[in-house]
This record gives C-alpha cells, structure tokens and sequence, in this order.
C-alpha cells in the first residue's frame, strides 16, 4: 500500500476504530445505556427517528447557511474596511473584540424578545457567532501587503482602490477562504444554540425535546448527526478553499 | 545643469515626524535624460530615500524635487521600480505579473483590454530579451530567484517608463548571475535610452553599469563625491578587470572610506 493510499484510509479506520472502542468499553464495563448509549444502539436509534432528524437536520442547515451567508458578506465588507483604514482598524476593534468575547448563548434571549421563536434568532446568532474571524483574517490579510508591492503600484500612479483590486483582495483571499473553515463550524454552533433555545424546528430543539423526555439514544443520535453534518459543512469550505487559492499551498511542509 | 532630468535640490527629509531619524539632508543630486546614474554608499545612509523622493512616494522635509520639468507633488506616475526582493504577486503567472503596470498605466489602462494580443507579445518579447522564453505561463515561484529578478525587471520596463529605479536589484543573487543581469540590463539601456538610477553597495555593479556615479555619506546622506565613468561603451565583462576599471573602483571606495569615517 502506498503512502498516499494510507492516508486516503486513514480518517476511516480512525473514526471506525473510535466507535468500536468505544462498543466494547460500553460493554466490558457494562455502562447503563442511560449514561452512555453503545454506538449500535444509536444507529438504531437514528434509523428509528431517521424522518425527524433529516426534517430537523434540514433546518438546522438552513439557518446555518443563511447565517454563514451574511456574515461571509458582512465579515468580508468589514475586513476590507478595517484592512484599508488605520483608523478605523483602531476605532472598531476594541468594540469587536468585545463583543467577540459575549457567549452568544445570552444574546439568544435578547434576539427572542426582539423578534420572537422562530428562524430568525437561530439566523442571527449563527450571524453573530461567525463573522468575526472572518473580519480579522480578511483585515490581517490587507495589512500584510508588502511594501514594495505598494511603492511600485504607486510609482505608476496607482490609487488607493488600484491596490485594493490588484494586491489587496486577492492577497486577502486565502485568510479569508482560511477562516471560511471556523466560521461554518462556529455559524452551525450558532444556530443549534438558538433553535435549543427558541425555536419549533432544528437539531438543537430535538434534543431540547429528547432531553425533557430523557431518551438518551435520540439526544446521542442528534448529536452524531450534529457532527456528520459539521464534517460535511468543513469538507465543503476546505475544498472551496483548496479550489480558489491553490497558488498559496504550495508548501511541501505538510505534504506527507 | 538645467537639462536634469531628475533633480534634486538641497533636499533634507526626516522620518517619524519631529526629532525623528534625519534620512537626509542637504541633499542635491542632478540626473540626465537617458542617462545612466548609480548611487553607491554606505549602509542606511539613505539610498532609498532617494529612491523614494525621486519618485514622489515620500515628499522632503525641506528643499525640492523635480522630475521631467515637474515639481513631484504626487507619485510620479511614470517611474519603472525594482528592488532587491522581487516581489511578484504568486497568484498571477509570470506574463500577468509583467503585464500589471499597463492595467494601471495610461493609455494602456485603457487600451489593454481591447489590444491584449499585441500587449501580451509585447510582454513576451521582452521575457525573451531577459532570457525567459517560454515562462510567462509559469507562475513566480516556480522560478528560481535570478528567474524571478529577470521577470521583476520586465515589469519595471513593459510600459516603457522613461525613469527606471533600481533598488538593489541584483542583492540577493549569486556573482554569475549578478554579472549575467548586469548585461541584461546594460542591453536593454543601450536599446530603449531610458534615465536609470541605480542604488547599490556594489562599487564594480555601479562603475561597470553607469555614466556617473555618486556616493553617499553615511546618515544623515547627502553626496560627496561625484565620478563621471567614461569607460567606452558598448562594455563587456572584461573590462571589469582592466586597469582603468579597477583605478575607478578604487577611487570610489576611498570615497566610501571616508564617508563611514573609518582610517
């Protein structure tokens, strides 16, 4: 087998291996399935709720991607602000900062209040939760241009909005498709978040429901499907990623 | 000396505001049109804040700066830049990084688009000039250092700038390819009859390359001497180890001597 080979098995025989373990532990030391479900009873778990959670599965989706969207729109628009003005870099970041630092979970009953149960909350926090990195990175990013790159697009007369189109942007695009990573993940937490809060719909109302009627299995089976789904929304971005900014992973570092 | 093409004029210039560090002063420095000048000094004696005065991407604290008959209040817009690190942008290939200055440069700006066939030969007939046919497609990292230097070079001339600075350009390579650019770059003078200022620490780069050469002080810079090198040309790389070659190199370097203040 080469190596290549090996790797394209590895993340299989990691993740089976981890469920057997975790089969075996279960009924070696005999842990009440109250505590901790065995992976098979899960899976059948899943099986028997399958129509519940691909319906709620869908909508935790949704909200997850409407939120991502408009912090990719918004995170992007503020970056390139941030990354191109001194002074607002200066001005903003310390409200950034700050309200980067409030766990979103207590924004959850102020967005109910203004808005009422439903998608927008779920929306709006997994917004909140994800637009950050994407500022930092995208501003970080515009800041590192080099200055000789600058004085020779200058020296031809170039503006300000030159360099932005030319360097700036481009050279952005790898933090930016870099923090697209975090992001989904964080925007999907967001949205579990609200919809166990408030909301009818979603993963994160399920096992708000399964956990009020103490069914375990369906809480862990919410849970696996919470985390295929987050796998699926990563494959996803880092293969966009992979896509539009082949030029900058050129690094042999990691290749092996 | 009323026909400088570039002029500098008791120039003082000062960085990070009042009591900052003083880069220059009373520096005054006259450049003719198609003429071929280097600026040899010590280090951090404010070589590249000549550079940078002369092309209006810093402004003097005192004193004025004139370019082709104009007082530079602004970048100068015309001014064909290389420095030692190449600095082509990775996402483009080699061709696109040459072509970039048309797409801000007018009239290319504005012509580029519909004349992309004419202007892309263009960029390859000078790519060639330079010794890389063939590599426009290539991107800049998948050339070696020199390769990327050449590339940098043509970026600086494709929109036929009649100023061209070079910072350092040759630095960081090897003496082979050091003295292999240095004909590269004596060629392309010759046949485009562009002004070039060269700013370097290599006594035989600027006598072998240049028409005059001044020398810095160290900081706060301003020339010293000033030595009209009039070596015939064309010049080959034999003349590098004739004697008139070495007596000039050799005159310069006491100049340097006593501009670090070293006996």
């Amino acid at each position: 087998m080469t190596q290549k080979q090996k790797i394209a098995l590895a993340p299989w025989v990691f993740t089976i291996g981890f469920f057997l373990l975790w089969e075996i532990g279960c009924r070696v030391f005999n842990v009440s399935s109250f505590v901790l479900p065995t992976p098979l009873s899960i899976g059948k778990a899943m099986w028997e709720y399958r129509t519940q959670l691909s319906f709620h599965s869908f909508h935790t989706l949704w909200m997850t991607f409407a939120g991502f969207a408009i912090a990719v729109v918004f995170g992007l628009g503020l970056g390139l602000l941030l990354g191109s003005s001194r002074i607002v870099h200066a001005g903003t970041y310390p409200l950034l900062v700050g309200f980067n630092a409030i766990p979103k979970v207590a924004v959850v009953p102020i967005l109910v209040i203004w808005f009422g149960v439903g998608w927008m909350p779920a929306v709006l926090t997994a917004f909140l939760i994800s637009f950050f990195p994407i500022v930092v990175n995208v501003a970080t990013g515009l800041a590192t241009i080099e200055p000789e790159t600058e004085d020779v697009l200058k020296a031809l007369g170039a503006s300000k909005y030159d360099i932005m189109t030319k360097v700036g942007l481009p050279r952005s695009m790898p933090y930016f498709f870099g923090s697209l990573k975090v992001a989904i993940t964080l925007a999907y937490v967001g949205s579990v978040i609200a919809e166990y809060n408030a909301s009818k719909y979603g993963i994160g109302n399920l096992m708000a429901r399964a956990s009020a009627d103490f069914n375990v299995p369906l809480l862990f089976a919410s849970l696996i499907a919470l985390a295929v789904l987050g796998v699926v929304m990563y494959a996803i971005t880092a293969w966009i990623e992979k896509r539009m900014t082949g030029w900058a992973q050129r690094s042999g570092f990691a290749a092996n | 000396m009323s026909d400088a093409f570039v002029r500098l004029d008791h120039v003082q210039h000062v960085y990070g505001g009042e009591g900052g560090v003083l880069a220059v002063e009373d520096l005054t420095i006259a450049v003719k049109e198609g003429e071929f000048a280097a600026v040899v000094g010590p280090s951090g004696c404010g070589k590249s804040t000549l550079m940078k005065l002369a092309t209006g991407l810093q402004f003097p604290r005192a004193g004025s700066v004139v370019v082709g008959g104009e007082k530079v209040s602004k970048p100068v817009k015309m001014a064909g830049m290389a420095f030692q690190n190449p600095v082509m942008l990775p996402w483009r290939t080699t061709l696109d990084n040459v072509l970039l200055p048309l797409e801000i440069v007018e009239p290319h700006r504005s012509r580029l688009r519909k004349e992309k066939a004419a202007y892309v030969e263009k960029a390859e007939a000078l790519l060639a000039q330079v010794g890389l046919k063939g590599f426009g497609p290539r991107y800049p990292w998948q050339l070696s250092g020199g390769m990327q230097q050449r590339a940098s070079l043509c970026r600086a001339l494709i929109h036929e700038p009649r100023l061209l600075m070079l910072d350092e350009p040759f630095g960081a390579l090897d003496a082979f390819t050091r003295e292999e650019l240095w004909c590269v770059i004596r060629d392309l003078h010759a046949a485009k009859k562009f002004t070039v200022i060269l700013v370097t620490h290599d006594l035989r780069e600027a006598v072998f390359l240049a028409d005059r050469v001044f020398c810095m002080s160290a900081r706060p810079g301003r020339i010293v001497a000033e030595r009209e090198v009039n070596l015939p040309r064309p010049r080959d790389l034999d003349v590098t180890f004739s004697p008139e070659f070495a007596e000039i190199v050799h005159e310069l370097r006491g100049h340097i001597r006593e501009a670090r203040n070293v006996h």
